[in-house]
C-alpha cells in the first residue's frame, strides 16, 4: 500500500520558520482536507512533502522512500500533483494535455498506445471532457479547463493525488463537478488531499480535515470533531454558524 | 490528423527540390542535365567544380545552418515557454561570433581546425547558460528578452574591443562576416569540423523532447508529472548551445529564421514542442536555402549576406509574432 507520511517537517528560508513541524499521512481510499488561511504555509508545506522544495528538517515518505531523494519518476507514478498555478504555455489540444499524465508511464504524446490510450480514455470520460478532447486549451472556459487538468492527474493511474485549490476561481456548479470527480476517485481506492478554502465544501466531501495556520497543524480530525465555530473565528476571523456539516459565515470578527 | 503525419515527408521532399533547385540555379547556367551528370562525376571538369566545389557545399551549408537555427530556436521556446526565444534574439549567436573572432584574432584558429567551432560553441553555451539561468529567476518573457538584446549588444561591443586590440587587426569585413552572416565560399571541410558538434546537440535535444512537452504545463507541474527539470534544463540548453554555436561556426550569426520556422509549424503539431523539433529544423533549413539562392540570383551590385536577408524576413515577422501575443500570456 502506498502512503505518504510526514514527520515533523520544517522549511525555513533564512530566520523565518514558514513551515513548523508537520506531521499527518494520506492513506488510499481517505480525501482529506487541507484548510488554513493564506499564508498559513500549506503550499510550502505540500511542495517540501513532496520533495519538489528544500526541507530544513523532518522526514516525508511516499510508499516507504524519501520524497527528497526519490528521483521524479518513480514518484510521479505514486503520486499525482495538481499545483496552484497551471498555465499552459501552448494552445494544447485537451487530449495532448490529459496523455501528458502519462509521462511517468514513458508515452509520448504523438503515439499513444495500449494501457497509455485507455488510461487517457478514462480520464476523460471520468472527467466528462469527451466533447472537448480535439478542442484546443485557449478555448475553454475555467471550469472545462479545470476538469481537464483533474483528467491529466487522473490519467497517472496513481494511488494518490495531492491538488492545490483545485476549485478556486470555479462557480459553484463547477466547483461540485470538481469534487465530484476527485470523490469518484477515492471511492475507486485513491487517497486525495486536496487545499480547499471553501470550508462547506471541505466539510462535504472530506474526511478528515487537517488545518493550519502560521506554518504548523493545529487540528487533525474528522469535520464532526474538528469543525467548530470558535476554530474558524480563531483561524480565519470570521463569524460563523454550524450545524451539523453546514457551515454559515456571518461576516468578518 | 491526416494533417500532421504529412508534415515531415513534405518537409522533406521540399527540402530536397530546395538544394537541387540551389544546384540549378547560378551566375553560370547549368541545365538539369548537366548538374545531374555533375553530380554523380559523369560531366566536364569544370562543371563538377562548380557544382561540388561551390553549390552543393554552399547549398548544404544553408541547410545544415537553418537546420540547427531551427531546431535550436524550438528547443528553447520549449524550454522557456516562450514563442519569442531563439539564438539570434537571446544573444547566443552573437556570443558565439564573439567566441570566434577571438579565437581567430588570437591565433587560436590556426593551432587546430577544430579551434574555430570550438570556440563559437563555448561562447553559445556561456550564452544559453546564462539565458536559461535568467529564465529561472523571472517567469517574465519581457525581462527574458530584453537580457538578450543587452546580450547582444555585450557581444558586439567586445567584438569591436577585439577589432581594436587584436594583435593582428583584420579587416572590418572579416567582423561584419559574423555578424550578419554568410554561406558564401564555404566548403565541405568548414563543414566537416562543424557537423559534429551540430549533430551532437541534435542527438540531445530530440533525446529530450518528451520533457519540452512536459514543460507545456509549467515548471511547477512538469516536475509533478516526472520531469527532473535541473537535468532537463541542462541537457537543453548543452543541446541548443551546441547547434547554435556550430551553425555560428559555418554561417556567423543568422537570425531570426529559429523564430521563423517553429511558428509556422506549431500549427500543424498541435502545438507540440516535442514534435515541432524536426519539422523546425527542416523548414528552417528551407528557409535559408531559399534565402541563399535570392542572395546569389538578386543582381545587386556586391552579393547581399544571407543573415541580412534572413533579418529582411525574420525581423517583421518577430515583430508580428510579438504583437499577435496576448497581454495576459506574460
Amino acid at each position: 500500500m502506498t502512503e505518504l507520511v510526514v514527520d515533523r517537517l520544517s522549511v525555513a528560508i533564512g530566520d523565518a520558520a514558514l513551515v513548523k513541524e508537520v506531521s499527518f499521512r494520506l492513506n488510499p481510499g481517505e480525501m482529506v482536507a487541507l484548510l488554513g488561511p493564506n499564508g498559513a504555509g500549506k503550499t510550502k508545506m505540500l511542495r517540501a512533502a513532496l520533495g519538489l522544495e528544500k526541507k530544513s528538517g523532518g522526514a516525508a515518505t511516499l510508499g516507504g522512500a524519501e520524497t527528497a531523494t526519490l528521483d521524479p519518476i518513480s514518484r510521479a507514478l505514486k503520486l499525482s500533483y495538481l499545483p496552484q498555478t497551471r498555465p499552459l504555455a501552448w494552445p494544447s489540444v485537451v487530449r495532448d494535455i490529459v496523455a501528458l499524465g502519462r509521462f511517468s508511464h514513458g508515452a509520448a504524446l504523438s503515439r499513444l498506445k495500449g494501457a497509455d490510450a485507455d488510461a487517457v480514455n478514462k480520464a476523460i470520460a471520468a472527467c466528462d471532457i469527451d466533447h472537448l478532447s480535439n478542442r484546443k486549451a485557449d478555448t475553454l472556459s475555467g471550469g472545462e479547463l479545470a476538469r481537464v487538468h483533474c483528467a491529466r492527474a487522473f490519467a497517472a493511474q496513481t494511488p494518490l493525488f495531492i491538488a492545490d485549490e483545485p476549485v478556486a476561481a470555479l462557480d459553484p456548479r463547477h466547483q461540485f463537478r470538481v469534487m465530484d470527480l476527485i470523490e469518484n476517485f477515492v471511492r475507486d481506492g485513491g487517497g486525495a488531499l486536496v487545499v480547499l478554502h471553501d470550508i462547506g465544501l471541505a466539510a462535504r466531501y472530506a474526511d478528515r480535515l487537517i488545518w493550519m495556520a502560521e506554518g504548523a497543524i493545529i487540528a487533525d480530525g474528522p469535520p464532526e470533531e474538528t469543525l467548530t465555530e470558535k476554530r474558524l473565528a480563531d483561524l480565519y476571523g470570521v463569524k460563523s454558524h454550524i450545524d451539523g456539516l453546514r457551515v454559515e459565515i456571518d461576516g468578518a470578527l | 490528423m491526416n494533417r500532421e503525419r504529412l508534415v515531415i515527408p513534405v518537409l522533406v521532399i521540399v527540402s530536397l527540390a530546395s538544394l537541387i533547385a540551389a544546384c540549378l540555379l547560378g551566375s553560370t547556367p547549368l541545365g538539369p542535365g548537366r548538374v545531374i551528370a555533375a553530380l554523380f562525376g559523369f560531366a566536364d571538369a569544370g562543371d563538377t567544380l562548380v557544382i561540388w566545389q561551390i553549390r552543393l557545399p554552399r547549398a548544404l551549408a544553408a541547410f545544415i545552418v537553418g537546420a540547427a537555427l531551427g531546431a535550436s530556436g524550438a528547443a528553447l521556446q520549449g524550454l522557456l515557454r516562450n514563442p519569442l526565444a531563439e539564438p539570434g534574439v537571446l544573444g547566443v549567436s552573437a556570443s558565439a561570433s564573439l567566441g570566434a573572432t577571438f579565437a581567430l584574432y588570437y591565433g587560436f584558429a590556426a593551432l587546430s581546425p577544430w579551434a574555430l567551432p570550438a570556440a563559437a560553441i563555448l561562447g553559445a553555451l556561456a550564452a544559453t547558460a546564462l539565458i536559461s539561468f535568467v529564465a529561472i529567476r523571472t517567469q517574465s518573457v519581457v525581462t527574458l528578452i530584453l537580457v538578450g538584446v543587452g546580450l547582444s549588444s555585450f557581444a558586439g561591443a567586445a567584438m569591436s574591443l577585439l577589432m581594436n586590440l587584436a594583435p593582428n587587426p583584420f579587416s572590418l569585413s572579416d567582423m561584419i562576416n559574423w555578424m550578419l552572416g554568410s554561406v558564401a565560399n564555404r566548403s565541405f571541410d568548414d563543414l566537416k569540423m562543424a557537423t559534429p558538434f551540430l549533430f551532437a546537440g541534435l542527438i540531445i535535444l530530440f533525446a529530450n523532447r518528451r520533457g519540452l512537452s512536459a514543460l507545456t504545463l509549467g515548471e511547477e507541474a512538469a516536475s509533478g508529472i516526472g520531469v527532473d527539470l535541473r537535468r532537463l534544463r541542462i541537457a537543453v540548453v548543452t543541446g541548443a548551445g551546441l547547434t547554435a554555436g556550430a551553425a555560428v561556426a559555418i554561417a556567423g550569426a543568422i537570425g531570426f529564421v529559429g523564430i521563423v520556422a517553429p511558428h509556422l509549424v506549431r500549427p500543424f503539431v498541435a502545438h507540440d514542442p516535442a514534435r515541432s523539433l524536426l519539422p523546425s529544423a527542416l523548414l528552417a533549413g528551407i528557409i535559408l536555402v531559399l534565402a541563399d539562392i535570392a542572395v546569389r540570383v538578386l543582381p545587386t551590385s556586391s552579393e547581399l549576406k544571407l543573415g541580412v536577408v534572413a533579418a529582411l524576413i525574420g525581423a517583421p515577422a518577430f515583430a508580428w509574432i510579438a504583437a499577435q501575443r496576448r497581454a495576459a500570456s506574460d
